[in-house]
């Protein structure tokens, strides 16, 4: 009984292709030799993929998009980490809802926060700035952050801590050589985790970028809104390549279901 | 919170205490509000104050010559109330969220339980390939069921050549459009929910079901569905409340027409610059997310307490 029956391996490769149809398409069509949005029927060009070279604003974009996701995830594992600290080992009072309000932007639809931002910063005078990119990614990435810091933290012995304690060892030593070296991991997958998170935003992104501070996805969509050419599929192609890289390394490395399902694998 | 920590800081000393010192660490409550105070500040500042902000600005109201006027009414909420057109777009929301949440439990569900009955090499390669579009970006996702519905309309000749239909279905711009490519961006989480409830189901159990003579149907009914239905709900939650708010898909494949809560928002705001209407819709949209996703939790966690622990 616990194996899988004729019927359940042809639903699961029927779902399988179902969830893989759209990114190969994708990846197809980019190779396509024609002007026009086609399968590659005709032989494989990669005429589409120079063509990116020549479109300067999505490689300007690509990489307003590596900067600003890491640096949101840096801030936002500089805040959360303290915070993770305080909730995780003290009891104090309001420490519940400290957690419920970092916790929060995942309740808040992103288009919400994106409306909020756009009045925000027009009135600050952050409106169309990398500063105010930086700063509301921060606030949507911090609760991936927290989530994995905390469960690291919450999970460590703190006997270890206390023997650092009474061979005098001060607070900052202390957190430095035994704390943080404890965590690491947890902080390591926050980062990566709020980094992929910023990089793939768009809903809030589009409304408080502007034409000259923009990221690759709010590009991309503006891109498509207007018309769907080979040169987005190649650009797309391109996105998908350096991610499912990036998904097998992150695999080995650590566990794509350890970081997104918060466990350790069995 | 600052007088609780003052009362315990300032608590005076009584002379003759003679009960051992408390553990160094608990002495000083102001430690955890230090810590976090980093990030207080930063979301007071960028999270409190820009949503206050935007309530308030739906209570403002907008003329086509004047822009946004500085009075306080709730005259945006009467107009949402009033108008079928709103009525229309918050009604073709809900029904986009409802379905895709219905096809991500049918579909999302089982592949989770046959991917924990796959042998190891197989099962790893296989979660990869259910949990990686969660890391590809949203546009590139959608852009490939547009290039499939739309342009190179393949799915139409698939199905005309396997003779399920016999003239072309209408995908892009249409809600069986946007649903089918939503249940696509949203299943993942479905997948992951229902996967983290099944690690909770030790297989053994379904053997000794099956051992005492259940039926391969009466297990599934009896055993593994009770273990696995928290899952499937919070799993709900996630995906209805994520359906409900979703702009990029539904903006790609429902185009300027079919609109949604988000996509209407995101238009008030950016062509028709209607800010203050703009603001009470995604006050509306926020409200009843929240409303939704608490209170369901809540009904979730009371009902299957014993599975949460």
């Amino acid at each position: 009984m616990n194996r899988n029956g004729p019927i359940a391996l042809i639903f699961h490769v029927l779902f399988l292709g179902f969830l893989l149809a759209p990114i190969l398409i994708v990846c197809a069509v980019a190779f396509t030799p024609e002007g026009y949005l086609s399968l590659p029927t005709n032989g494989l060009s990669l005429r589409w993929f120079r063509a990116i070279g020549d479109n300067p604003e999505f490689i300007r974009a690509f990489k307003d998009s590596l900067l600003l996701g890491a640096v949101s995830s840096t801030l936002a594992i500089l805040v959360a980490v303290p915070a993770a600290l305080a909730i995780a080992r003290h009891q104090f009072f309001g420490r519940e809802a400290i957690q419920a309000l970092f916790l929060s932007p995942l309740m808040v639809p992103h288009i919400v926060l994106g409306i909020a931002f756009l009045r925000f910063f027009t009135m600050i005078g952050l409106g169309g700035t990398f500063a105010g990119l930086v700063l509301s990614h921060v606030i949507i990435i911090l609760p991936f952050a927290l989530r994995l810091i905390l469960a690291a933290s919450t999970g460590m012995d703190r006997a270890v801590e206390n023997a650092a304690a009474s061979l005098g060892a001060s607070s900052w030593t202390c957190f430095r050589r035994v704390t943080l070296p404890l965590i690491l991991p947890g902080v390591a997958s926050g980062w990566v985790l709020a980094f992929i998170n910023s990089f793939d935003e768009v809903t809030m992104t589009v409304f408080i970028a502007s034409p000259e501070t923009t990221t690759l996805p709010v590009r991309l969509f503006l891109y498509i809104q207007d018309n769907i050419d080979p040169l987005v599929a190649a650009v797309s192609a391109l996105l998908i390549f350096l991610t499912v890289g990036a998904m097998l390394v992150l695999d080995r490395v650590y566990g794509l279901e350890r970081l997104l399902v918060g466990k350790g694998r069995d | 919170m600052s007088m609780a920590a003052s009362s315990e800081t300032d608590a005076p000393v009584p002379a003759t205490a003679a009960a051992p010192p408390p553990p160094r660490r608990h002495r000083w409550p102001l430690v955890p509000y230090l810590l976090s105070a980093p990030g207080l500040a930063l979301f007071a500042v960028l999270l409190l104050v820009p949503l206050t902000m935007t309530f308030l600005l739906s209570l403002n109201s907008f003329s086509f010559y004047g822009g946004i006027q500085d009075v306080w009414q709730w005259g945006n909420y009467a107009d949402i109330i009033a108008d079928d057109y709103f009525h229309e777009v918050f009604l073709r929301t809900f029904r986009i969220a409802a379905l895709v949440t219905v096809l991500c439990a049918v579909f999302g569900a089982p592949e989770a339980y046959i991917l924990r009955r796959m042998k190891s090499p197989w099962r790893g390669l296989c979660l990869l390939v259910v949990l990686g579009p969660l890391l590809i970006s949203v546009v590139s996702r959608t852009l490939g069921w547009a290039l499939l519905f739309g342009s190179t309309g393949l799915v139409n000749q698939g199905l005309m050549a396997l003779g399920i239909i016999a003239t072309p279905i209408e995908f892009m711009y249409t809600e069986t459009g946007v649903v089918i490519a939503l249940t696509h961006v949203l299943v993942p989480f479905m997948v992951l929910s229902v996967w983290a409830s099944l690690q909770r189901l030790d297989p053994q159990v379904e053997n000794a079901a099956l051992s005492l003579g259940a039926g391969p149907l009466t297990v599934m009914r009896r055993v593994v569905l009770p273990q696995i239905i928290p899952g499937i709900l919070s799993g709900s939650i996630i995906v209805f409340a994520l359906a409900a708010s979703a702009f990029a898909t539904p903006a790609i494949i429902g185009g300027r027409r079919l609109k949604v809560a988000a996509t209407l928002a995101y238009d008030e705001f950016l062509n028709t610059l209607n800010w203050p209407l703009g603001a009470t819709v995604a006050v509306l949209l926020l409200v009843a997310n929240v409303v939704i996703i608490v209170g369901c939790n809540r009904l979730v966690e009371r009902r299957y307490k014993q599975v949460f622990e």
